[in-house]
């Protein structure tokens, strides 16, 4: 049977200022960046950036920092020069601000009419409700009949 | 020193099936740089989570793909199984690990005849196709459709393969076996095939990880990695190892395929002999359960490793879908191998990525 490795993700939520410093690092581990990607969650940025492992071991590590729109990151093609277009697609589909990227399409990656199609607001959850419990019977009476519940009768 | 002059390639282009768009900075007949426009039929699939629950988006991720519409929707249904804890059924797991193993031939074949077909050796380019109609013929008699499947769903699969069916399918292989290995004599060891491939677009096993190439294009630098082996579906159970060559040009690319597509074959065979006998090809799923959480999903596909992100936030409709596709990470290999080389060959260094389009417009 041949070996299989089945790690399970690995997310970690870090300070915008802290990106360049952690991509680095993964960069110096011999990572891979797999995938880089926005969303837009009750008006705020959620970016997460996944290194994958190609030493055999199939870790994929995601950093993940969330920011105000108005916030701008660093790019990360200094150290990773084909997130180009990675970042150039969440500045385009989302209105991330981003600076440096070495690439920079200035929104003329995809052809599309609208500006920041994704960057929608999407209606919050509503809290989950309490599990039903079914009521407990009521204290038997004197004449051992139990009451008649609401909406019966 | 020439004068540079830079000439665009495509989005219109004889061998480009789909729009992309290069600027191909020349000096004389040599690329000095690649600078690649796309977005030409960018379709916004991912945005569909806003009207699509989660259930319903099964039938819109598949749709991102005409080739490898099934690992489509199984790599975003393993996701959301992910999330949700949800048990696939063991036979639903060889299934999909079958079907997965068919389009990865298919696929391959499909890439065959276009390669063949870019150097213009057009009878090749039959044969090659010959063969796939026998894979689109067992796809169509199992799911009922040639393209678009339909069979995945969250918690399983939606049909069952008969004992018929599997007979076809362990004929057909061994009918495409057979008929690989008398065209594979052709693509590896004919002199003009050679003359075209080898020595084309070198990319070594460094440069290839540095620019985070994925699927048999890395593979044909040197980079043992499969994302099958990270284990999905029923791959755990199958015995099997990634498909590598050292040498990195076109050639090797050619041969890395040729050889997945025997691997392919060997894998069905493996699934069928260890197919379980259950009559549950999926777990319910209650209309109250919805997805709360976050995944990243990786499967590989024909063309390469392609990446799932789900977030889910406890109602029908997601936060976020993100498909990243596998031509999405190899184009700034691409771009490296085109670097230095001639203008004739560009045609042939962006098919050995098997460069999809669609999937990366999706």
């Amino acid at each position: 049977m041949a070996e299989v490795i089945c790690p399970e993700n690995e997310l970690i939520t870090i300070e915008p200022e802290e990106l360049l410093d952690h991509t680095m690092k993964m960069k110096k581990q011999g990572f891979r960046l797999s995938q880089a990607c926005a969303a837009y969650v009750e008006k705020k940025y959620e970016l997460s950036y996944s290194f994958a492992a190609d030493d055999g071991s199939y870790l994929l590590k995601s950093l993940r920092i969330v920011i105000d729109p108005e916030v701008e990151v660093s790019s990360i093609t200094e150290f990773y020069p084909y997130a180009f277009l990675y970042e150039n697609e969440m500045k385009e589909l989302f209105g991330v601000k981003i600076r440096m990227i070495n690439l920079d399409y200035d929104n003329k990656l995809y052809r599309i009419r609208q500006e920041t199609p994704l960057k929608v607001d999407r209606p919050k959850a509503p809290p989950k409700p309490a599990p039903k419990v079914p009521p407990k019977p009521a204290a038997p009476a004197n004449s051992g009949e139990a009451p008649a519940q609401k909406g019966e009768g | 020193m020439g004068k540079q002059s830079t000439v665009p390639f495509g989005p219109q282009h004889p061998v480009l099936p789909e729009p992309v768009h290069l600027d191909l900075v020349m000096e004389d007949e040599k690329i000095l740089k690649a600078i690649p426009s796309i977005g030409f039929v960018h379709r916004g699939l991912e945005s569909l989570i806003e009207k699509k629950d989660y259930q319903e988006m099964v039938y819109v991720v598949e749709r991102t793909c005409g080739i490898c519409s099934f690992m489509h929707g199984m790599g975003y249904c393993e996701a959301v199984e992910h999330i949700m804890n949800l048990e696939v059924p063991k036979r639903a797991r060889f299934l999909r690990t079958i079907w997965c193993e068919m389009s990865r031939i298919h696929s391959h074949l499909l890439w065959l005849g276009l390669l063949a077909d870019a150097f213009g050796f057009e009878s090749l380019f039959y044969q090659a196709w010959r063969m796939r109609e026998k894979i689109l013929d067992c796809f169509e008699m199992t799911t009922g459709g040639r393209v678009i499947f339909s069979v995945n769903t969250i918690g399983g699969v939606l049909k069952d393969m008969e004992p018929d069916h599997i007979k076809a399918i362990l004929g057909a292989i061994e009918w495409i076996e057979g008929e690989l290995k008398v065209i594979r004599r052709t693509f590896l060891f004919d002199a003009t095939v050679e003359t075209r491939l080898k020595g084309v677009g070198v990319l070594s096993k460094e440069e290839a990880h540095d620019l985070g190439c994925v699927g048999p294009f890395g593979r044909a630098s040197g980079l043992k990695v499969d994302t099958r082996k990270r284990g999905y579906a029923a791959y755990p159970e199958i015995d099997f190892e990634p498909v590598t060559s050292t040498v990195g040009d076109c050639f090797a690319r050619c041969d890395v395929r040729i050889n997945e597509v025997f691997q392919s074959i060997d894998i069905i065979r493996q699934a069928v002999a260890k197919l379980p006998e259950e009559k549950d090809l999926n777990v319910p799923v209650k209309p109250v359960d919805t997805p709360l959480g976050e995944y990243f999903m990786r499967v590989e596909q024909p063309r390469g490793e392609a990446c799932y992100y789900v977030k889910g936030n406890g109602t029908k409709l997601l936060d976020r879908l993100r498909i990243r596709t596998p031509t999405f990470a190899n184009i700034p290999g691409m771009l490296k191998t085109l670097e230095g080389a001639d203008y004739a060959d560009v045609p042939i260094l962006i098919l050995t990525i098997d460069p999809c389009i669609s999937c990366t417009e999706r």
